[in-house]
Protein backbone atom coordinates (compact mmCIF):
# COMPACT_ATOMS: atom_id res chain seq x y z
CA UNK A 1 0.00 0.00 0.00
CA UNK A 2 1.41 3.21 -0.98
CA UNK A 3 0.30 6.27 1.40
CA UNK A 4 0.66 9.92 0.06
CA UNK A 5 0.65 12.92 1.88
CA UNK A 6 -1.02 16.31 0.29
CA UNK A 7 1.30 19.07 0.77
CA UNK A 8 1.09 22.64 0.36
CA UNK A 9 4.50 24.75 -0.52
CA UNK A 10 5.89 27.98 -0.66
CA UNK A 11 8.00 28.04 -3.86
CA UNK A 12 9.43 31.28 -4.76
CA UNK A 13 6.11 32.87 -3.47
CA UNK A 14 3.58 30.80 -5.09
CA UNK A 15 1.20 28.16 -3.72
CA UNK A 16 1.95 24.39 -4.96
CA UNK A 17 -0.39 21.76 -4.46
CA UNK A 18 1.26 18.13 -4.38
CA UNK A 19 0.50 14.80 -3.45
CA UNK A 20 3.58 12.57 -2.53
CA UNK A 21 5.22 9.66 -0.17
CA UNK A 22 6.36 10.78 2.72
CA UNK A 23 9.56 9.93 2.14
CA UNK A 24 10.08 12.19 -0.91
CA UNK A 25 12.82 14.74 -0.34
CA UNK A 26 12.05 18.20 -1.35
CA UNK A 27 14.88 18.08 -4.09
CA UNK A 28 12.68 15.47 -5.60
CA UNK A 29 9.52 16.77 -5.04
CA UNK A 30 10.96 19.98 -7.02
CA UNK A 31 12.34 17.74 -9.78
CA UNK A 32 10.25 15.34 -10.39
CA UNK A 33 6.82 16.49 -9.20
CA UNK A 34 6.92 20.12 -9.96
CA UNK A 35 8.85 20.79 -13.40
CA UNK A 36 11.57 23.06 -10.72
CA UNK A 37 14.50 21.03 -12.34
CA UNK A 38 16.75 24.02 -12.05
CA UNK A 39 17.71 22.26 -8.88
CA UNK A 40 20.66 19.51 -9.22
CA UNK A 41 20.36 16.06 -7.79
CA UNK A 42 24.59 15.39 -7.16
CA UNK A 43 25.53 12.63 -4.40
CA UNK A 44 21.59 12.90 -2.94
CA UNK A 45 23.79 12.23 0.48
CA UNK A 46 24.56 15.85 1.31
CA UNK A 47 28.18 15.44 0.30
CA UNK A 48 28.13 17.99 -2.79
CA UNK A 49 25.68 21.20 -2.57
CA UNK A 50 24.55 20.49 -5.91
CA UNK A 51 20.83 20.94 -4.46
CA UNK A 52 20.87 23.79 -2.18
CA UNK A 53 17.81 25.90 -1.70
CA UNK A 54 16.74 28.32 0.68
CA UNK A 55 13.99 27.49 3.40
CA UNK A 56 12.75 30.75 5.24
CA UNK A 57 16.41 32.54 3.94
CA UNK A 58 18.97 30.23 4.98
CA UNK A 59 20.87 27.87 2.32
CA UNK A 60 19.95 24.11 3.34
CA UNK A 61 20.28 20.55 1.20
CA UNK A 62 17.08 19.78 -0.36
CA UNK A 63 18.37 16.02 -1.22
CA UNK A 64 18.54 15.86 2.99
CA UNK A 65 15.10 17.60 3.74
CA UNK A 66 11.82 15.96 3.33
CA UNK A 67 9.38 17.82 1.28
CA UNK A 68 6.76 17.65 4.34
CA UNK A 69 8.99 18.84 7.03
CA UNK A 70 9.07 22.33 4.80
CA UNK A 71 5.32 22.65 4.88
CA UNK A 72 4.63 26.33 5.96
CA UNK A 73 7.82 27.65 5.18
CA UNK A 74 9.44 29.80 2.37
CA UNK A 75 11.49 27.59 -0.51
CA UNK A 76 13.33 29.55 -2.48
CA UNK A 77 14.71 27.95 -5.29
CA UNK A 78 16.93 29.23 -8.55
CA UNK A 79 13.99 30.00 -10.78
CA UNK A 80 13.04 32.22 -8.23
CA UNK A 81 16.19 34.45 -8.36
CA UNK A 82 16.02 36.51 -11.18
CA UNK A 83 13.65 39.58 -11.71
CA UNK A 84 10.08 38.90 -13.17
CA UNK A 85 11.75 41.23 -16.15
CA UNK A 86 14.26 38.75 -16.62
CA UNK A 87 17.28 41.02 -15.16
CA UNK A 88 19.39 38.19 -13.69
CA UNK A 89 20.06 38.12 -9.52
CA UNK A 90 23.87 40.18 -9.70
CA UNK A 91 25.37 37.02 -7.90
CA UNK A 92 24.21 35.06 -11.74
CA UNK A 93 25.79 38.20 -13.22
CA UNK A 94 28.57 37.74 -12.13
CA UNK A 95 28.73 34.29 -12.63
CA UNK A 96 28.57 35.01 -16.20
CA UNK A 97 30.62 38.25 -16.13
CA UNK A 98 33.93 35.73 -14.37
CA UNK A 99 32.91 32.58 -16.46
CA UNK A 100 32.27 30.80 -13.05
CA UNK A 101 31.15 27.52 -14.54
CA UNK A 102 32.29 24.79 -16.89
CA UNK A 103 29.79 21.99 -17.69
CA UNK A 104 27.09 24.06 -15.17
CA UNK A 105 26.10 21.39 -13.40
CA UNK A 106 26.71 23.06 -9.73
CA UNK A 107 26.37 26.25 -10.39
CA UNK A 108 22.84 26.62 -9.40
CA UNK A 109 23.35 24.88 -6.44
CA UNK A 110 26.40 27.31 -5.84
CA UNK A 111 24.74 30.63 -6.76
CA UNK A 112 22.05 29.92 -4.02
CA UNK A 113 24.88 29.08 -1.61
CA UNK A 114 26.24 32.33 -2.61
CA UNK A 115 23.57 34.44 -2.24
CA UNK A 116 23.26 33.02 1.05
CA UNK A 117 26.89 33.63 2.10
CA UNK A 118 27.18 37.28 1.28
CA UNK A 119 24.20 37.41 3.24
CA UNK A 120 25.12 36.13 5.47
CA UNK A 121 28.33 38.41 5.78
CA UNK A 122 30.69 35.62 5.29
CA UNK A 123 32.28 37.20 1.83
CA UNK A 124 34.50 39.65 3.28
CA UNK A 125 37.58 37.59 1.65
CA UNK A 126 38.59 35.35 -0.61
CA UNK A 127 39.49 32.88 2.47
CA UNK A 128 36.12 33.49 3.86
CA UNK A 129 34.55 32.80 1.09
CA UNK A 130 36.48 29.42 0.49
CA UNK A 131 35.73 28.39 3.53
CA UNK A 132 31.87 29.61 3.34
CA UNK A 133 31.53 27.95 0.12
CA UNK A 134 33.05 24.69 0.90
CA UNK A 135 29.76 22.84 0.70
CA UNK A 136 29.63 23.55 -2.71
CA UNK A 137 31.84 20.99 -5.18
CA UNK A 138 32.43 21.50 -8.31
CA UNK A 139 33.94 18.55 -10.34
CA UNK A 140 34.91 21.15 -13.29
CA UNK A 141 37.41 23.24 -10.80
CA UNK A 142 36.11 26.37 -11.63
CA UNK A 143 36.94 27.74 -7.61
CA UNK A 144 38.92 30.45 -8.12
CA UNK A 145 36.55 31.98 -10.95
CA UNK A 146 33.64 31.11 -8.62
CA UNK A 147 35.57 32.95 -5.31
CA UNK A 148 35.94 35.79 -7.64
CA UNK A 149 32.40 35.95 -8.81
CA UNK A 150 31.01 35.64 -5.23
CA UNK A 151 33.97 38.02 -4.49
CA UNK A 152 32.76 40.63 -7.20
CA UNK A 153 29.40 40.37 -6.14
CA UNK A 154 29.47 40.56 -2.57
CA UNK A 155 31.64 44.12 -3.33
CA UNK A 156 28.41 45.24 -5.14
CA UNK A 157 25.76 44.26 -2.58
CA UNK B 1 14.52 4.40 0.69
CA UNK B 2 12.03 2.48 2.16
CA UNK B 3 8.51 4.18 2.62
CA UNK B 4 7.77 5.49 6.05
CA UNK B 5 4.91 7.29 7.80
CA UNK B 6 5.14 11.19 8.97
CA UNK B 7 3.85 13.01 11.53
CA UNK B 8 4.80 16.07 13.53
CA UNK B 9 5.19 15.66 17.47
CA UNK B 10 2.73 18.18 19.41
CA UNK B 11 4.18 17.64 22.44
CA UNK B 12 7.52 15.87 23.97
CA UNK B 13 5.58 13.37 26.04
CA UNK B 14 3.93 12.19 22.80
CA UNK B 15 7.27 12.16 20.74
CA UNK B 16 8.62 9.99 23.58
CA UNK B 17 5.66 7.85 23.71
CA UNK B 18 5.53 7.42 19.90
CA UNK B 19 9.55 6.93 19.46
CA UNK B 20 9.11 3.57 21.68
CA UNK B 21 7.30 2.25 19.33
CA UNK B 22 9.47 -0.61 17.46
CA UNK B 23 10.22 0.91 13.88
CA UNK B 24 9.82 4.54 15.11
CA UNK B 25 12.43 7.83 15.05
CA UNK B 26 13.03 10.90 15.75
CA UNK B 27 13.44 13.40 13.15
CA UNK B 28 15.28 16.70 13.81
CA UNK B 29 17.56 17.77 11.01
CA UNK B 30 17.26 14.34 9.02
CA UNK B 31 20.78 14.92 8.27
CA UNK B 32 21.98 11.19 9.70
CA UNK B 33 18.79 9.91 9.47
CA UNK B 34 17.71 10.62 5.65
CA UNK B 35 21.16 9.81 5.14
CA UNK B 36 21.42 6.41 6.35
CA UNK B 37 17.87 5.57 5.45
CA UNK B 38 19.25 6.06 1.54
CA UNK B 39 22.27 3.82 2.42
CA UNK B 40 19.76 1.71 3.87
CA UNK B 41 21.25 1.30 7.40
CA UNK B 42 17.80 3.18 8.79
CA UNK B 43 14.71 1.80 7.56
CA UNK B 44 12.16 3.12 10.02
CA UNK B 45 8.59 3.28 9.21
CA UNK B 46 7.72 6.00 11.26
CA UNK B 47 9.33 9.19 11.37
CA UNK B 48 8.52 11.78 13.97
CA UNK B 49 9.35 15.52 13.37
CA UNK B 50 10.27 16.91 16.77
CA UNK B 51 11.53 20.16 15.18
CA UNK B 52 8.07 22.44 16.04
CA UNK B 53 8.20 21.27 19.87
CA UNK B 54 8.32 24.89 21.22
CA UNK B 55 11.06 25.63 24.01
CA UNK B 56 13.81 22.98 22.55
CA UNK B 57 15.90 25.46 20.43
CA UNK B 58 16.78 28.34 23.55
CA UNK B 59 20.14 28.89 24.57
CA UNK B 60 20.52 30.25 27.75
CA UNK B 61 23.94 31.49 29.79
CA UNK B 62 24.43 32.76 33.27
CA UNK B 63 27.22 32.42 35.54
CA UNK B 64 27.00 28.56 36.06
CA UNK B 65 27.53 28.02 32.79
CA UNK B 66 25.52 27.20 29.21
CA UNK B 67 21.85 25.15 28.39
CA UNK B 68 21.33 24.39 24.50
CA UNK B 69 18.22 23.68 23.76
CA UNK B 70 18.70 20.09 21.69
CA UNK B 71 16.88 21.38 18.92
CA UNK B 72 19.37 24.45 18.25
CA UNK B 73 20.62 24.55 15.14
CA UNK B 74 24.63 23.73 14.84
CA UNK B 75 24.97 27.29 12.84
CA UNK B 76 23.17 28.90 15.40
CA UNK B 77 24.97 27.37 18.52
CA UNK B 78 28.30 28.04 16.54
CA UNK B 79 27.23 31.90 16.18
CA UNK B 80 25.96 32.97 19.95
CA UNK B 81 27.91 35.19 21.33
CA UNK B 82 27.77 33.44 24.90
CA UNK B 83 29.13 30.89 23.04
CA UNK B 84 31.59 31.86 21.77
CA UNK B 85 32.99 34.39 24.42
CA UNK B 86 32.56 31.53 26.35
CA UNK B 87 33.34 28.00 25.19
CA UNK B 88 35.46 28.97 21.65
CA UNK B 89 36.31 25.17 21.45
CA UNK B 90 32.48 24.50 21.57
CA UNK B 91 32.02 27.32 18.79
CA UNK B 92 34.66 26.29 16.66
CA UNK B 93 34.01 22.55 16.58
CA UNK B 94 30.47 23.53 15.40
CA UNK B 95 32.12 26.09 12.32
CA UNK B 96 34.86 23.58 11.53
CA UNK B 97 32.07 20.60 11.28
CA UNK B 98 30.06 19.78 7.96
CA UNK B 99 28.97 22.65 5.91
CA UNK B 100 27.36 26.12 6.01
CA UNK B 101 24.38 24.25 4.65
CA UNK B 102 24.13 21.39 6.51
CA UNK B 103 25.13 23.33 9.86
CA UNK B 104 21.35 25.45 9.23
CA UNK B 105 19.90 22.30 8.64
CA UNK B 106 21.45 19.49 12.12
CA UNK B 107 20.64 20.64 15.33
CA UNK B 108 23.31 19.74 18.35
CA UNK B 109 21.10 16.74 19.55
CA UNK B 110 20.91 14.99 16.77
CA UNK B 111 24.83 16.10 15.82
CA UNK B 112 25.51 13.88 19.38
CA UNK B 113 24.00 11.12 17.72
CA UNK B 114 25.30 10.85 14.49
CA UNK B 115 26.55 7.21 13.20
CA UNK B 116 30.18 6.49 12.49
CA UNK B 117 31.32 7.00 8.71
CA UNK B 118 32.89 3.31 8.80
CA UNK B 119 32.02 3.03 4.87
CA UNK B 120 31.17 -0.26 5.75
CA UNK B 121 28.69 0.31 8.14
CA UNK B 122 27.66 2.68 5.41
CA UNK B 123 27.12 -0.18 2.73
CA UNK B 124 24.60 -3.15 3.97
CA UNK B 125 23.82 -4.06 0.11
CA UNK B 126 28.36 -4.72 -0.16
CA UNK B 127 29.11 -5.52 3.36
CA UNK B 128 25.94 -7.99 5.01
CA UNK B 129 29.30 -8.33 8.02
CA UNK B 130 29.01 -5.51 10.36
CA UNK B 131 28.37 -5.83 14.03
CA UNK B 132 26.91 -2.46 14.76
CA UNK B 133 24.53 -2.66 12.52
CA UNK B 134 23.78 -6.37 12.82
CA UNK B 135 25.46 -7.85 16.29
CA UNK B 136 26.72 -10.92 15.72
CA UNK B 137 27.58 -10.62 11.71
CA UNK B 138 31.41 -9.96 11.75
CA UNK B 139 33.07 -7.15 11.31
CA UNK B 140 34.29 -5.93 7.42
CA UNK B 141 36.58 -3.55 8.41
CA UNK B 142 39.12 -5.71 10.32
CA UNK B 143 41.40 -6.48 7.99
CA UNK B 144 39.73 -4.28 5.31
CA UNK B 145 40.53 -0.15 4.44
CA UNK B 146 41.15 1.25 7.66
CA UNK B 147 42.30 4.44 7.02
CA UNK B 148 39.94 6.40 9.31
CA UNK B 149 38.82 4.18 12.13
CA UNK B 150 40.01 3.88 15.24
CA UNK B 151 42.66 3.25 17.52
CA UNK B 152 41.52 3.92 20.86
CA UNK B 153 38.73 2.19 22.67
CA UNK B 154 38.29 -0.60 19.68
CA UNK B 155 37.05 -4.07 20.65
CA UNK B 156 37.55 -7.15 18.51
CA UNK B 157 33.67 -6.42 17.28
CA UNK B 158 34.20 -2.95 15.90
CA UNK B 159 37.31 -0.38 15.24
CA UNK B 160 34.76 2.34 14.04
CA UNK B 161 35.09 6.06 14.59
CA UNK B 162 33.00 8.64 16.61
CA UNK B 163 32.82 11.09 13.81
CA UNK B 164 31.69 14.13 15.70
CA UNK B 165 33.34 17.31 16.61
CA UNK B 166 30.89 18.85 18.79
CA UNK B 167 31.06 15.75 21.39
CA UNK B 168 34.66 16.12 21.75
CA UNK B 169 34.76 19.63 23.27
CA UNK B 170 32.14 18.52 25.59
CA UNK B 171 33.80 15.79 26.54
CA UNK B 172 36.22 18.27 27.20
CA UNK B 173 34.02 20.76 29.44
CA UNK B 174 32.42 18.23 31.54
CA UNK B 175 29.02 19.14 29.72
CA UNK B 176 26.05 16.71 30.40
CA UNK B 177 23.64 15.65 28.41
CA UNK B 178 20.15 16.37 29.86
CA UNK B 179 17.96 13.22 28.68
CA UNK B 180 14.44 14.66 30.05
CA UNK B 181 14.41 12.44 33.16
CA UNK B 182 17.43 11.85 33.79
CA UNK B 183 21.05 14.04 33.00
CA UNK B 184 24.50 11.98 31.90
CA UNK B 185 27.89 13.41 31.46
CA UNK B 186 29.17 13.18 28.06
CA UNK B 187 31.89 11.45 29.08
CA UNK B 188 29.48 8.70 29.83
CA UNK B 189 26.92 9.36 27.50
CA UNK B 190 28.65 7.65 24.97
CA UNK B 191 29.88 4.15 25.07
CA UNK B 192 32.86 1.98 23.76
CA UNK B 193 32.19 -0.89 21.53
CA UNK B 194 33.00 -4.14 23.43
CA UNK B 195 31.01 -6.22 22.83
CA UNK B 196 27.95 -4.44 21.72
CA UNK B 197 28.93 -1.98 19.45
CA UNK B 198 25.24 -2.02 18.16
CA UNK B 199 25.19 1.12 21.07
CA UNK B 200 26.67 4.01 20.46
CA UNK B 201 25.29 5.50 23.58
CA UNK B 202 23.26 4.57 27.21
CA UNK B 203 20.18 6.86 25.57
CA UNK B 204 16.99 4.32 25.67
CA UNK B 205 13.99 3.89 23.21
CA UNK B 206 11.66 6.02 24.07
CA UNK B 207 14.45 8.68 25.88
CA UNK B 208 14.76 12.07 24.16
CA UNK B 209 17.52 14.28 24.30
CA UNK B 210 16.30 17.43 25.82
CA UNK B 211 19.57 19.83 25.46
CA UNK B 212 22.79 20.20 26.75
CA UNK B 213 24.38 21.87 29.63
CA UNK B 214 27.98 22.93 29.31
CA UNK B 215 29.83 24.40 32.70
CA UNK B 216 31.78 27.31 32.75
CA UNK B 217 35.06 27.56 33.76
CA UNK B 218 38.33 29.45 33.12
CA UNK B 219 39.71 26.74 31.06
CA UNK B 220 36.83 26.43 28.93
CA UNK B 221 36.62 30.14 28.42
CA UNK B 222 40.21 29.87 26.86
CA UNK B 223 39.95 27.04 24.35
CA UNK B 224 40.29 25.99 21.07
CA UNK B 225 39.21 23.19 18.54
CA UNK B 226 42.07 21.95 16.24
CA UNK B 227 41.01 19.87 13.69
CA UNK B 228 43.40 18.01 11.14
CA UNK B 229 41.69 16.86 8.10
CA UNK B 230 42.29 15.14 4.27
CA UNK B 231 41.41 18.41 2.77
CA UNK B 232 40.81 22.01 3.94
CA UNK B 233 37.00 21.73 4.91
CA UNK B 234 33.80 19.49 4.63
CA UNK B 235 35.50 16.57 5.87
CA UNK B 236 35.65 15.02 9.34
CA UNK B 237 39.01 14.69 11.60
CA UNK B 238 42.11 12.84 10.51
CA UNK B 239 42.24 13.80 14.42
CA UNK B 240 41.63 16.51 16.10
CA UNK B 241 41.80 17.83 19.67
CA UNK B 242 39.64 20.41 22.47
CA UNK B 243 41.95 21.99 24.52
CA UNK B 244 41.25 24.39 27.57
CA UNK B 245 43.85 25.69 29.65
CA UNK B 246 44.27 28.03 32.83
CA UNK B 247 47.21 29.13 33.74
CA UNK B 248 48.03 30.48 37.19
CA UNK B 249 48.92 34.00 37.82
CA UNK B 250 52.65 33.46 36.53
CA UNK B 251 51.28 32.94 33.41
CA UNK B 252 53.52 29.63 32.88
CA UNK B 253 52.10 27.80 35.41
CA UNK B 254 48.98 25.01 34.51
CA UNK B 255 46.84 25.29 36.87
CA UNK B 256 43.31 23.39 34.94
CA UNK B 257 44.18 22.05 31.74
CA UNK B 258 41.35 19.83 29.61
CA UNK B 259 42.39 17.63 26.58
CA UNK B 260 39.76 15.53 24.74
CA UNK B 261 40.47 13.97 20.97
CA UNK B 262 38.57 13.53 17.71
CA UNK B 263 39.00 11.08 14.72
CA UNK B 264 41.26 8.96 16.66
CA UNK B 265 38.70 6.93 18.91
CA UNK B 266 35.56 4.84 19.43
CA UNK B 267 34.09 7.52 21.31
CA UNK B 268 35.02 11.16 22.15
CA UNK B 269 38.03 10.95 24.02
CA UNK B 270 38.87 12.84 27.02
CA UNK B 271 42.88 12.43 27.68
CA UNK B 272 43.32 12.88 31.55
CA UNK B 273 46.96 10.72 31.36
CA UNK B 274 47.86 14.27 29.21
CA UNK B 275 45.97 16.57 31.60
CA UNK B 276 47.52 15.10 34.99
CA UNK B 277 50.60 14.70 33.27
CA UNK B 278 51.24 18.92 33.07
CA UNK B 279 48.37 20.57 35.48
CA UNK B 280 50.97 21.93 38.45
CA UNK B 281 53.58 22.06 35.81
CA UNK B 282 55.27 25.05 33.66
CA UNK B 283 54.53 24.79 30.43
CA UNK B 284 57.04 24.57 28.21
CA UNK B 285 57.45 22.93 24.59
CA UNK B 286 59.26 19.89 25.43
CA UNK B 287 57.17 19.23 27.98
CA UNK B 288 54.42 19.52 26.09
CA UNK B 289 54.95 17.29 23.79
CA UNK B 290 56.39 14.22 25.69
CA UNK B 291 52.61 15.15 27.91
CA UNK B 292 50.82 14.93 24.81
CA UNK B 293 51.92 11.03 24.16
CA UNK B 294 50.36 9.77 26.84
CA UNK B 295 46.96 10.35 24.29
CA UNK B 296 47.74 7.61 22.73
CA UNK B 297 48.44 4.83 25.75
CA UNK B 298 46.75 1.76 24.95
CA UNK B 299 46.33 2.79 21.57
CA UNK B 300 45.97 -0.09 18.34
CA UNK B 301 46.17 0.10 15.32
CA UNK B 302 44.96 -1.94 12.34
CA UNK B 303 47.02 -1.31 9.59
CA UNK B 304 46.04 2.60 7.15
CA UNK B 305 44.96 4.07 10.72
CA UNK B 306 48.49 3.51 11.80
CA UNK B 307 48.91 7.37 10.47
CA UNK B 308 46.76 8.41 13.25
CA UNK B 309 48.76 7.38 16.70
CA UNK B 310 52.01 9.71 15.17
CA UNK B 311 49.35 12.24 13.85
CA UNK B 312 46.88 12.79 16.96
CA UNK B 313 49.54 13.81 19.76
CA UNK B 314 51.27 16.46 17.14
CA UNK B 315 47.58 18.06 16.98
CA UNK B 316 47.12 17.63 20.80
CA UNK B 317 50.73 19.69 21.67
CA UNK B 318 49.90 22.29 18.79
CA UNK B 319 46.70 22.85 20.60
CA UNK B 320 47.83 23.03 23.75
CA UNK B 321 50.92 25.44 22.80
CA UNK B 322 48.65 27.89 21.15
CA UNK B 323 46.55 28.18 24.33
CA UNK B 324 49.78 28.72 26.22
CA UNK B 325 50.96 31.44 23.73
CA UNK B 326 53.67 29.48 22.82
CA UNK B 327 53.06 28.62 18.45
C1 LIG C 1 28.36 15.46 4.13
C2 LIG C 1 28.32 15.53 5.63
C3 LIG C 1 29.42 16.01 6.32
C4 LIG C 1 29.41 16.08 7.71
N1 LIG C 1 30.51 16.54 8.37
C5 LIG C 1 30.52 16.58 9.73
C6 LIG C 1 31.65 17.03 10.46
O1 LIG C 1 32.67 17.42 9.88
N2 LIG C 1 31.59 17.04 11.82
C7 LIG C 1 30.46 16.65 12.50
O2 LIG C 1 30.45 16.69 13.72
N3 LIG C 1 29.39 16.20 11.84
C8 LIG C 1 29.39 16.16 10.48
N4 LIG C 1 28.30 15.69 9.82
C9 LIG C 1 27.20 15.07 10.59
C10 LIG C 1 26.13 16.06 10.92
O3 LIG C 1 26.65 17.04 11.79
C11 LIG C 1 25.00 15.27 11.57
O4 LIG C 1 24.36 14.54 10.53
C12 LIG C 1 23.97 16.16 12.23
O5 LIG C 1 24.54 16.91 13.26
C13 LIG C 1 22.82 15.34 12.78
O6 LIG C 1 21.86 16.21 13.32
P1 LIG C 1 20.36 16.22 12.76
O7 LIG C 1 19.60 17.21 13.55
O8 LIG C 1 20.34 16.40 11.29
O9 LIG C 1 19.95 14.75 13.17
P2 LIG C 1 18.87 13.74 12.58
O10 LIG C 1 19.38 13.15 11.32
O11 LIG C 1 17.53 14.34 12.55
O12 LIG C 1 18.91 12.65 13.73
C14 LIG C 1 20.05 11.86 13.98
C15 LIG C 1 19.68 10.72 14.93
O13 LIG C 1 19.40 11.23 16.22
C16 LIG C 1 18.05 10.98 16.59
N5 LIG C 1 17.62 12.21 17.26
C17 LIG C 1 17.70 13.48 16.75
N6 LIG C 1 17.38 14.38 17.69
C18 LIG C 1 17.11 13.68 18.82
C19 LIG C 1 16.74 14.06 20.15
N7 LIG C 1 16.58 15.34 20.52
N8 LIG C 1 16.55 13.06 21.06
C20 LIG C 1 16.72 11.75 20.73
N9 LIG C 1 17.07 11.35 19.49
C21 LIG C 1 17.26 12.30 18.55
C22 LIG C 1 17.32 10.61 15.33
O14 LIG C 1 16.28 9.71 15.57
C23 LIG C 1 18.44 9.97 14.52
O15 LIG C 1 18.62 8.64 14.89
C24 LIG C 1 28.26 15.65 8.43
C25 LIG C 1 27.13 15.20 7.73
C26 LIG C 1 27.15 15.13 6.35
C27 LIG C 1 25.94 14.61 5.63
S1 LIG D 1 34.27 -1.25 12.31
FE1 LIG D 1 32.31 -1.40 13.41
S2 LIG D 1 30.93 -0.23 12.08
FE2 LIG D 1 32.72 -0.75 10.80
S3 LIG D 1 32.25 -2.75 9.83
FE3 LIG D 1 33.32 -3.22 11.75
S4 LIG D 1 31.60 -3.52 13.19
FE4 LIG D 1 30.74 -2.40 11.46
S1 LIG E 1 22.66 16.35 -4.05
FE1 LIG E 1 22.33 17.24 -2.11
S2 LIG E 1 24.33 17.57 -1.38
FE2 LIG E 1 24.70 16.45 -3.23
S1 LIG F 1 30.93 23.67 -13.47
FE1 LIG F 1 30.99 21.51 -13.76
S2 LIG F 1 30.76 20.82 -11.72
FE2 LIG F 1 31.06 22.91 -11.42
Amino acid sequence: MTRTVHLSLEINGKTRELDVEPRVTLLDALREHLELTGTKKGCDQGQCGACTVHVDGKRVLSCLTLAAQVEGRQIATIEGLAAENGDLHPVQAAFLEHDAFQCGYCTPGQIMSAVACIREGHAGSDEEIREYMAGNLCRCGAYNSIVAAVREAAEAA
Amino acid sequence: MRDFSYSRATSADQARQAAIQSGAMLLAGGTTLLDLAKCGVFEPEAVIDITHLPGFSDIEMDAAGARIGALAKMGEVADHPAIRANFPAVSESLLLAASAQLRNMATVGGNLLQRTRCPYFRDPATFPACNKRSPGSGCSAIGGVTRNHAVLGTSEACIASYPGDLAVALVAFDASVDLGGRTVLADEFFLTPGDRPDRDTVIEPGEMIAGIVIPASPAAKNSTYLKVRDRQSYEFAAASAAVGLELEEDGRTVRDIRVALGGVATKPWRARAVEQALVGKALDAASVEKASRLAMEGAVSHGANRYKIELAPRVVARAILQMGGLA
